[in-house]
């Protein structure tokens, strides 16, 4: 077997321990605290009598390891149970919502990821000189302040003072595809620029740490023109570095999204998620926490293994 | 120590100060009570009221001056606790190696392959929040974060030529700890514990605006922006205040962090 | 007079420095620099770290590195000076005009593309030879370079052959234009001592048969002294001396010349063994993990205050050797005694006593000695652990030592930074005397000072033996250190003792091929000595 095919195949099983090894902390956690389902269907101040036998109805009184495998055997095969709050089942609201929240993610990543390397590499071309300092001072900013104040400060401008895009995302089904982007722009234009800032001081980083590399130098004192150098020299040993800040970036995106869609108030996984945990949703939190976690670790794995793949010392073994 | 310091820093430093007194003196210096109505519902600012007042008529500057001790105190806790659950840990994992390592540093392997806001909501979804356990669950989920840096840096330090002197020289485990690698290793774990402080400030935030986070009648910048957020489609800026707080405290302690990790690097330089 | 192929006029280069925590601001590196180098011929750039030869090597293909630039003075490559000279004509003086080679091949290969690629680049890109014509000559000289497999070793990736043929590879790219005048930076510096020679020769070869000329920058007179015509010597950014090769290396005029030329000239009378300190005996060592032996069954005495030398390249196994005795690696076999006792094999388990008379000095200083500390608290502490020395008798010792070492009182309060690199070395010296021992390991202790820095600390330290008749265990790779003060010598050769005994012995042929391949690759201040040393060898060397 070639080497580094072995590598993310190691990669992946490992991946598929951790994401195993995730599911049952997630599980874990809403065990060891006190409270479990019963108590929050019922309320604090239920008997004991009612409790024990809403237990026993629930099979709450089982071995947690049995009850974990039948919870992962249903997050698997897509049936999450239902929710206790409205009795609902979780699978189809899910599915619902995650082609909502993917639609939601997918446009910001469209946008943020070309704008972040475009932007990284002025910021490396212009290394220390004022469109650097810009950047880095925006970028710093904006780190500096969480995504909900970022999504009110330009709702406030752009929403009510400007009346350009709508400050609730509303979108239906029948909606024609220009309307739904008009409704998401202003959570499309958060998301962006929460990632933005991240990803272009990543791929600044990225970029710079490829051009001091003396085989850059000895490129330049070939008299090559710098777009030679880049396309040449600098492009083929970024290009995995970059696909790897991007990676780590769309991850962070998981985060981001669960508070942006609380603010514009859009049916996503996000606020679904929000929604049961002040509900106290146990069964929901626990889907939708599984479902972040593994979407968020599937993206760590793939920038992994995409570095494996592109590092030429492991392509092309002695 | 104080005399060469940059312009960059001396902001940062006046102005965290300047917070972190307005959070310790509230009770002081606010000009009304925390959860007072003492004028309109969303009053523009006026003398009596420098930022107007809220949604229920409350003195806007006062729940902001009260918000920002809620949120500065549980900030400052969450980052103690981090700071010295991680740092002990990865100390001892550094310095002990063998399974003792690995097994500390898989489960924080673990621990952060799961975002540490997803991880806050499940648990808060079981749990009561209260200002205790906040401070209990921010602190420890982000003491992962903590733990890596800390044992990376004392595994850098400790593979040094001059922990090896002194190990050769037969000095004590705690001589090795508290006199060579502890005097390094303090320059990169202050100006980090700055940035987690401004991490914090953004989770406890977060969680309050999303309603998880610091209860009513307590008032905190997260809470504010939530309490406020519909003022927002009238055009009232009131849940922008906080924007403004937390940005300029979370620059301004960046700008003390970055100051002192150049004098690190100053001082490891050597060829200066 | 013709034009000279290069001439250089007045040359001024400057830098901006970013001392963290400070303004950034410009300071001068090279302070008006002249000389001519005619075509074909070779000029030798010499000097220690800091003098600005690298720079002005750059210069020539007008490229600062970092925040360098060229400040002043005229550069004339065919007549045309290339400082003023459009961004157009500069492209096109490099990679056609004038190549280079740099220090670290390794580092100047682009790892994701193949060899042949990177070397016909520039030929094909300026326009010079057709690509299929570009190959034929790479793989020509290829061959003359001494690179096994001619015809496809360009299609390797440059991770996939060694160090020293990738250095050869990167003589290729830069004579593959067919160019007026090569760069060669420190060609063969990173390189061990037995492969340096194979392709100083092979450079050498290459230059005279191509007719190319060649500015050749080292620190070390001994190598350039082999290939150059015309030697400058420079320091802090001036001309010391210039001259012919012959009369630089035999009849110096500057006093900083003949001091670089005399250097490791000390003399050591040898001491006959006696009863040793140290004894080690049928060591066998392994690190934990692998699953072969870095050490087999080594034996080597060394008797009070004498010098063993432990010499040998890269992964001889005279490091591991050094882990070994002071317990930081525990022998799978053998034993150590010293002092007439036996050493436990690992070191948290030894007397106070045992680690007290067995002291150690690092290659680096920079890393032995913890930035936080004064000189004052680096010396003292060993006094106060081992001696409970206090107070006014701990400051009068500490002074003491820094006398011993040839520093003034002032350096107690200063801390490692403040200081050059020769002198943390003697702190580091003085810190192991302080526990008055009977041994000092010296690990490579002078290989990453310049030559005359490195002369100050041998002298110091076969000075202190006299005095404290302390025993020396001195590794290192460098043999006309190993001339200058061992009484015994130790080669070691993949892990194992190849030769061993007084210095008298080990250096009188007959020798083993190792040991001859060894001595006779250390470059010898003499004109000639490079073609002398190839016909005689027995054996090729292990960097092939």
């Amino acid at each position: 077997m070639h080497p580094i095919l072995r590598l993310v195949l190691q990669r992946l099983g490992l991946g598929l321990l951790l994401l195993l090894a995730a599911s049952a902390l997630i599980f874990g956690l809403t065990e060891i605290l006190p409270g479990d389902a019963a108590q929050a269907i019922l309320g604090q101040s239920a008997t004991p009598e009612s409790l024990a036998n809403l237990r026993e109805e629930m099979g709450l009184n089982r071995p947690a390891f049995t009850r974990y495998v039948e919870w992962l055997g249903g997050i698997v095969t897509g049936d999450m149970g239902t929710a206790l709050t409205n009795k609902l089942p979780i699978g189809e609201q899910v599915a619902r919502r995650m082609s909502s929240t993917l639609f939601l993610a997918f446009w910001a990543a469209i946008i943020s990821v070309p704008l972040a390397i475009l932007l990284g590499l002025i910021a490396v071309r212009y290394q220390n000189r004022w469109p650097d300092k810009l950047i880095s001072g925006i970028t710093l900013a904006s780190i500096s302040l969480p995504e909900f104040m970022i999504a009110y400060i330009l709702v406030f401008f752009f929403a009510v003072k400007l009346f350009w895009a709508p400050s609730f995302a509303s979108v239906s089904p029948g909606m024609p595809l220009l309307d739904q982007l008009h409704a998401i722009s202003l959570p499309v234009a958060v998301l962006t620029l929460v990632v933005l800032a991240h990803m272009m001081r990543m791929t600044r980083a990225a970029i710079l740490n490829v051009m001091q590399s003396a085989y850059i130098e000895t490129a330049e004192l070939k008299g090559l023109t710098t777009f030679t150098v880049i396309r040449k020299h600098a492009f083929p040993n970024a290009i995995a570095p970059i696909v790897n800040v991007v990676m780590i970036n769309l991850a962070y995106l998981v985060v981001g999204v669960v508070v942006v869609e609380v603010v514009f108030a859009y049916p996503g996984m996000g606020q679904y998620l929000v929604d049961a945990v002040v509900k106290r949703d146990v069964p929901v939190v626990l889907a939708c926490g599984v479902i972040f976690a593994a979407v968020y670790i599937i993206l760590n794995i793939v920038a992994d293994v995409v570095s494996i793949l592109a590092n030429p010392r492991l392509r092309h073994p002695k | 120590m104080l005399k060469n310091i940059p312009l960059s820093a001396a902001i940062g430093l006046i102005i965290t100060g300047t917070y972190f007194l307005a959070a310790i003196f509230a009770g002081v210096i606010a000009p009304y009570g925390m959860a007072e109505a003492v004028g309109d519902v969303w009053e523009p600012s006026s003398a009596e009221h420098w930022l107007g007042t809220d949604q229920i008529g409350r003195d806007l500057l006062t729940r902001m001056i009260y918000g920002g001790q809620t949120t500065i105190f549980i900030a400052t806790a969450a980052t103690i606790l981090s700071f010295t659950t991680g740092a002990v840990l990865g100390f001892i994992a550094a310095v002990s190696g063998g399974w003792i390592d690995q097994l500390m540093s898989r489960l924080v392997d673990l621990f952060m392959s799961i975002p540490s806001l997803i991880l806050a909501l499940v648990i808060l979804s079981s749990i009561e929040a209260t200002v205790l356990t906040l401070i209990v669950i921010m602190g420890l989920l982000d003491s992962t974060r903590v733990y890596r840096l800390a044992r990376a840096v004392a595994v850098d330090i400790s593979v040094m030529d001059y922990v090896e002197a002194a190990r050769l020289r037969g000095e004590k485990l705690a001589w090795i700890i508290f006199r060579e690698i502890l005097p390094n290793a303090l320059s990169p774990l202050v100006a980090e514990m700055g940035l987690r402080f401004i991490f914090m400030v953004l989770f406890i935030s977060t969680l309050s605006f999303l309603g998880i986070g610091v209860q009513p009648p307590l008032a905190d910048w997260g809470g504010i922006v939530k309490e406020n957020k519909e003022g927002i489609n009238f055009g009232i800026g009131a849940a922008l205040y906080p924007a403004v707080a937390i940005a300029t405290l979370a620059i301004s302690v960046n700008l003390i962090a970055d100051w002192i990790l150049n004098r690190t690097t100053s001082l490891k330089g050597g060829r200066g | 007079m013709t034009t000279p192929l290069l001439q250089v006029r007045g040359l001024k280069i400057g830098a901006t420095v970013y001392p963290p925590g400070e303004k950034p601001h410009d300071i001068e590196i090279v302070h008006g620099v002249d000389f001519d180098l005619e075509a074909g011929k070779v000029l030798g750039l010499i000097g220690e770290s800091g003098a600005g030869k690298s720079t002005i090597g750059l210069a020539t293909m007008s490229y600062g590195r970092g925040g360098v630039e060229l400040t002043g003075g005229t550069v004339k490559v065919n007549g045309r000076d290339v400082i003023s000279a459009s961004a157009r004509d500069i492209r096109r003086l490099r990679g056609a005009e004038v190549t280079y080679v740099s220090q670290s091949a390794a580092a100047s290969f682009n790892p994701a593309k193949r060899i042949m690629e990177q070397v016909i680049e520039a030929a094909v890109f300026q326009g010079k030879f057709s690509k299929s014509d570009a190959e034929q000559r790479a793989r020509d000289l290829f061959a003359k370079l001494g690179l096994p497999d001619p015809n496809n070793i360009g299609n390797r990736y440059p991770h996939q052959v060694s160090g020293g043929q990738l250095q050869r590879c990167m003589t290729a790219l830069a004579l593959c234009p067919e160019p007026d005048l090569v760069v060669f930076d420190e060609p063969t510096t990173a390189l061990d001592v037995t492969t340096q020679i194979d392709v100083l020769k092979a450079i050498k070869d290459a230059i005279r048969d191509t007719g190319v000329a060649a500015l050749y920058i080292t620190h070390d007179l001994a190598v350039v002294a082999q290939v150059s015509d015309h030697i400058m010597v420079l320091r802090m950014g001036e001309m010391v001396e210039y001259g012919t090769t012959d009369q630089i290396i035999n009849a110096p005029k500057e006093e900083y010349t003949q001091a670089l030329v005399s250097v490791r000239s000390i003399t050591h009378e040898e001491k006959q063994p006696t009863e040793p300190v140290l004894r080690v005996e049928n060591i066998t060592a392994r690190y934990k993990g692998t699953n072969f032996d870095v050490l087999h069954n080594v034996n080597v005495d060394l008797s009070p205050g004498q010098t063993l030398a432990v010499v040998g390249e890269s992964g001889s196994g005279k490091s591991t050797l050094a882990r070994v005795i002071t317990g930081l690696l525990p022998p799978r076999d053998g034993t150590i005694t010293f002092a007439g006792r036996t050493l436990t094999p690992d070191q948290p388990s030894r007397s106070l006593e045992d680690l007290r008379e067995l002291q150690m000095i690092y290659q680096m200083a920079d890393t032995a000695m913890n930035p936080r500390q004064t000189v004052g608290t680096i010396i003292g502490r060993p006094l106060e652990f081992y001696f409970g020395l206090k107070g006014a008798e701990k400051q009068n010792r500490i002074q003491e030592l820094l006398d011993e070492i040839e520093l003034g009182s002032g350096f107690q309060d200063r801390y490692p930074a403040e200081l050059s690199g020769g002198q943390k070395q003697r702190v580091c010296i003085a810190r192991a005397l302080a526990a008055k021992p009977k041994l000092i390991i010296c690990d490579e202790v002078t290989s990453a000072l310049d030559p005359l820095v490195a002369d100050g600390i041998l002298k110091l330290l076969l000075n202190l033996q006299k005095i404290e008749d302390v025993a020396y265990l001195f590794i290192t790779h460098d043999l006309a250190t190993v001339r200058a003060i061992a009484d015994s010598i130790a080669v070691m050769y993949q892990g194992r003792v190849q030769r061993y005994g007084t210095k008298s012995e080990v250096l009188t042929p007959p020798f083993d091929d190792y040991t001859d391949l060894l001595l006779s690759s250390v470059p010898e201040m003499k004109l000639g000595w490079l073609e002398d040393v190839i016909a005689n060898r027995k054996m090729e060397s292990a960097g092939n």
